[in-house]
């Protein structure tokens, strides 16, 4: 691909990324600068990004007052050239470019779903245009059309009772991360040669599986073209390398403001952007063509457009996640397969946004946490962290195992190489009504209707473990296919009707994909199995002879106490359905991985599931994510943890998360003096002191 | 040997040094108008657990505890001083850090002998003193203060490491003058490490409710962030003057 070391590059130091294609990872490896200092060298927000923030600030208040919309486009659709410029004050932007042509007006994205565009735009009082409802209905499918053309009635069925829910198919799947560096790194011309050679030299024999390839590839070519494009709306050229720190976040910038022009996904995440930026801030500082102050500046402008992404959603989609997440993710620190710390200055720029901007949701700040980190990064962290509740901590040392050190996080957990991996997204599986099913032969408990096939009910007063186990596993095993091949069917049409083409344009041609499942209910299955196994439970059937409701008699263990009698079952649960997915077919070889994730929407899943053999009542929410039941963990946090702690990442490889909360005085005493206080003590040794100083912390 | 705990806290960071795995024991000869937890008091209730039962559960949860160890409280854990003592030898011969949060309302000359073998495996004691005035002590807490008084006398003759708790109850004990005193008698203890004032507060009323007991402190708001800074100041002047010699 290259035969010249482009004159952007002056001062980088060469390597494989400048010799043999497209290689972001080994030129951060080559040319990052660590930091192992600590944030004094921060810089205040400038006067320009002061005026730009309190501009949004009352944006955002006009948006409140507004009923949480400001302005919708009802008539263009959104595609990455769509829209003329749009600015909140052209003279002081650094980083420029939005969505529309201007700020707060959310895009219109039918691709998706008409019907979802439709009711996201009614529902907050405007109306599509009549042209585009009908381009979208009579002449143009969409993925959500796409989908119930081909699924079953079982399939329908199973959405409708929402043991299976989630499922993005209406709307954009996301956990895509395009690999936006490169936009900055090569420029655009460099990216679409690249892209032409990999068609050119795509297999030639037309299976369904290679035209495939070869119209995408394509697609990502014509996608490459248009962001050149909007460089060109916003007057940048930006078919050449970045050649300094303000081009690079720039171009970057302009690479996923492209993703989000045309994808309106349920996770847009960023990628691992700061240490690479750096490289570039680092050179111009040293050359002495910007401030620290400017390199600020930019950081704050870049970061303040993220935090203004905005997508038109309806209120159903903002309630499953109590609020209006973009999951604009964006990966920070880590470390190297050295074991040397990809932390730079600019590690501490980004969090510093949360300073000179406020804290904010988004863009999601997540550090990738790992014990080699330097100690002053640290503690950076942790003050930044109890300021402003902002930062997400994820666990690099688990994690760099499989990806190794140029991966990032797609929502809250799901992680994957840069450019190199991407995710197929596929929401959740209730395993809690699945138990119930077993119990009940597949009828479904609030519907009444047969949802799952008509297997055996259990039948007596009382459940036996034994039974129950059996008939959960034949569940299981019906609830796993159906399950695959309902996402095979989303993944199928999203592909056909909604394909990231921008996004895919920047990963390699041989991506691997991630088929991602999801379970939700693990803390109800677990105690439910436990009180059958180890109490009585009494089942109570309506006058069809459908169990409804139990009784149970006794104590039983309890999931979130470090107690191996149950935690074993939900570490067993975990792997037996986790063996059930792998046994079927997914859509393009996906490489199948399940997650343990709700954060908000365990809430509308505790409403769509009866009463369950552990006591809890139809409705009350399912405990988040592998956090055991409310109020059922009475050990205290670190037994809890441990419990959540035993669950296997290699079977849930796509994340486990713990909901977990602390109030700060939980967490140890403001009141305790040490009597190294009184500066007169007279009893105790230098020596002394110390240690009793130590002993506190 | 079989004690008799309340319950146990695997994630304590207000109990001594670090995250500590904490074991609430079962039984107090103490009535303090303001205990926090009267379901505590009772010694025949509770639930019998043997000292490796204990050890096992702090063992699963070990990885937490790098810079902490384990507390008993209670309760007076002292009322089981035979049980406790066994549980810090056997954690001591793990390497693991003990602390005791006592009243040391039970501590007499005639079991000495337990007391010296004790705190042999005890790296630090909690020890709150409630009021230094005996008779307001004996009104706050249906008990003398004599024991207490002798036990970190006792403590500090051993040079066994303590930290002083004290709470500041508004008109019980925000007395300048007793304060003062408190310091002077702390300031006269070789082995204190720390001060520990803590604001008197309400969170434990709704047990009284359940258990059915009356409680007696209806109407004393909490202690506000003023009145503790005020209280421990009083304390540390007392403190310094004993220590300076005045």
């Amino acid at each position: 691909m290259m035969s010249y070391f482009a004159e952007e590059w002056k001062n980088f130091v060469p390597g494989k990324w400048s010799n043999d294609g497209v290689n972001v990872r080994d030129f951060i490896a080559r040319n990052y600068t660590l930091y192992e200092g600590d944030e004094s060298f921060l810089t205040a927000p400038t006067e320009a990004t002061k005026k730009l923030w309190a501009q949004v600030l009352d944006l955002s208040e006009k948006e409140r007052q507004a009923g949480g919309v400001l302005d919708m486009d009802t008539k263009v659709v959104s595609t990455i050239t769509s829209h003329g410029a749009g600015y909140l004050d052209k003279e002081l932007e650094t980083i420029v470019g939005f969505q529309t042509d201007k700020p707060f007006k959310r895009s219109l994205q039918p691709f998706g779903g008409i019907r979802m565009a439709q009711a996201a735009c009614s529902e907050n009082g405007y109306k599509v245009d009549d042209e585009v409802v009908k381009i979208f209905t009579e002449y143009r499918k969409t993925h959500n059309q796409g989908v119930f053309d081909a699924y079953t009635p079982e399939m329908r069925l199973a959405r409708k009772s929402a043991i299976i829910t989630g499922l993005p198919d209406a709307y954009g799947r996301g956990r895509i991360i395009g690999d936006y560096r490169r936009v900055a790194l090569y420029g655009v011309d460099l990216l679409i040669e690249d892209k032409k050679q990999q068609l050119d030299t795509a297999p030639v024999r037309m299976t369904s599986e290679n035209i495939q390839l070869r119209e995408e590839l394509s697609e990502q070519i014509r996608a490459l073209m248009e962001l050149k494009k909007l460089g060109e709306i916003y007057g940048y050229d930006i078919s050449k390398p970045a050649k300094n720190a303000k081009e690079a976040i720039q171009w970057l910038y302009f690479g996923y403001l492209a993703a989000v022009k045309e994808q309106n996904g349920a996770a847009m995440s960023l990628g691992r952007t700061s240490t690479f930026i750096d490289i570039y801030i680092q050179r111009d500082l040293e050359a002495g063509l910007i401030t620290e102050e400017q390199a600020q500046e930019y950081i704050d402008h870049f970061i303040m457009k993220l935090r203004l992404v905005k997508f038109a959603r309806t209120p159903e989609y903002n309630e499953l996640f109590s609020g209006d997440p973009t999951w604009v993710t964006e990966s920070i620190g880590g470390v190297n397969i050295d074991g040397k710390p990809l932390v730079t200055k600019s590690s501490f720029r980004y969090l510093h946004t949360l300073d000179n901007l406020g804290p904010a949701p988004e863009p999601n700040l997540t550090v990738l946490w790992s014990v080699n980190l330097p100690q002053k990064f640290k503690e950076y962290c942790a003050k930044m962290s109890i300021k402003t509740s902002s930062i997400q901590y994820e666990n690099d040392d688990l994690m760099r195992i499989t990806h190794g050190d140029d991966y990032a996080i797609a929502c809250c957990v799901s992680s994957m190489r840069v450019g190199k991996e991407m995710q197929f997204f596929g929401a959740r599986a209730n395993l809690a009504k699945c138990l119930l099913y077993a119990i009940n032969g597949g009828v479904d408990e609030r519907l009444k209707i047969q949802v799952a096939p008509k297997y055996r009910a259990v039948e007596g007063e009382y459940l036996d473990y034994d039974d129950v186990m059996e008939k959960y596993d034949q569940m299981m095993e019906w609830l796993a296919g159906l399950y695959v091949n309902t996402l095979n069917v989303i993944h199928y049409m999203h592909d056909k009707y909604s394909y990231e083409r921008l996004q895919m344009a920047l990963h390699d041609r041989e991506v691997k994909r991630y088929f991602a499942t999801g379970i939700a209910g693990l803390s109800v299955v677990a105690d439910s199995l436990s009180a059958i196994k180890y109490a009585k439970v009494k089942c109570i059937r309506d006058e069809n002879g459908i169990v409804v409701d139990y009784e149970v008699e006794g104590d039983f263990p309890k999931y979130g106490n470090n107690d191996d009698r149950v935690d074993k079952i939900a570490v067993d649960i975990v792997e037996t359905f986790m063996e059930k997915i792998k046994r079927h077919h997914t859509y393009r070889h996906g490489v199948p991985t399940m997650s343990i994730l709700t954060i908000t929407s365990n809430v509308v899943y505790g409403k769509k599931t009866g009463n369950t053999p552990d006591g809890r009542k139809m409705g009350v929410p399912l405990a988040p994510g592998a956090n055991p039941m409310h109020g059922r963990d009475t050990h205290g946090a670190a037994a809890s943890l441990s419990s959540v702690a035993k669950l296997p990442f290699k079977h849930a490889q796509d994340g486990i998360s713990n909901t977990f909360s602390i109030v700060p005085d939980a967490l140890g005493k403001a009141g305790l003096s040490m009597l190294e206080e009184l500066d007169f003590d007279l009893d105790m040794t230098e020596e002394e002191l110390k240690k009793a100083a130590a002993d506190v912390q | 040997m079989i004690g008799r705990i309340h319950s146990t806290e695997s994630f304590g960071t207000v109990d001594g040094p670090g995250i500590r795995f904490v074991v609430f024991m079962q039984g107090c000869p103490m009535r303090c108008k303001y205990c926090h937890n009267p379901d505590t008091w009772e010694i025949s209730t509770g639930k019998e657990v043997t000292v490796d039962e204990i050890l096992t559960e702090y063992n699963g949860c070990k990885e937490f505890y790098k810079n902490g160890g384990i507390t008993v409280t209670g309760g007076e854990p002292l009322m089981q001083i035979d049980f406790v003592t066994e549980l810090f030898e056997a954690a001591k011969a793990q390497g693991i850090h003990t602390c005791l949060d006592t009243s040391g309302i039970t501590f007499t000359e005639h079991e000495r002998n337990k007391f010296d073998r004790l705190i042999k495996s005890c790296d630090l004691v909690m020890l709150d003193i409630k009021h230094i005035d005996n008779a307001l002590h004996r009104e706050l807490t249906a008990q003398d203060n004599s024991n207490i008084l002798g036990f970190a006398q006792y403590l500090s003759d051993n040079s066994v490491p303590m930290w002083i708790r004290h709470v500041v109850v508004p008109d019980i004990t925000t007395d300048e003058e007793y304060l003062y005193k408190l310091g002077r008698f702390i300031g006269g203890l070789r082995s204190v490490k720390a001060l520990d004032v803590l604001p008197y507060h309400v969170m434990g009323v709704s047990k009284y409710e359940k258990l059915n007991i009356e409680y007696q402190l209806n109407g004393t708001p909490p202690a506000s962030e003023q009145e503790t800074l005020e209280a421990k100041s009083a304390i540390m002047r007392g403190i310094k003057d004993r220590r300076m010699g005045k």
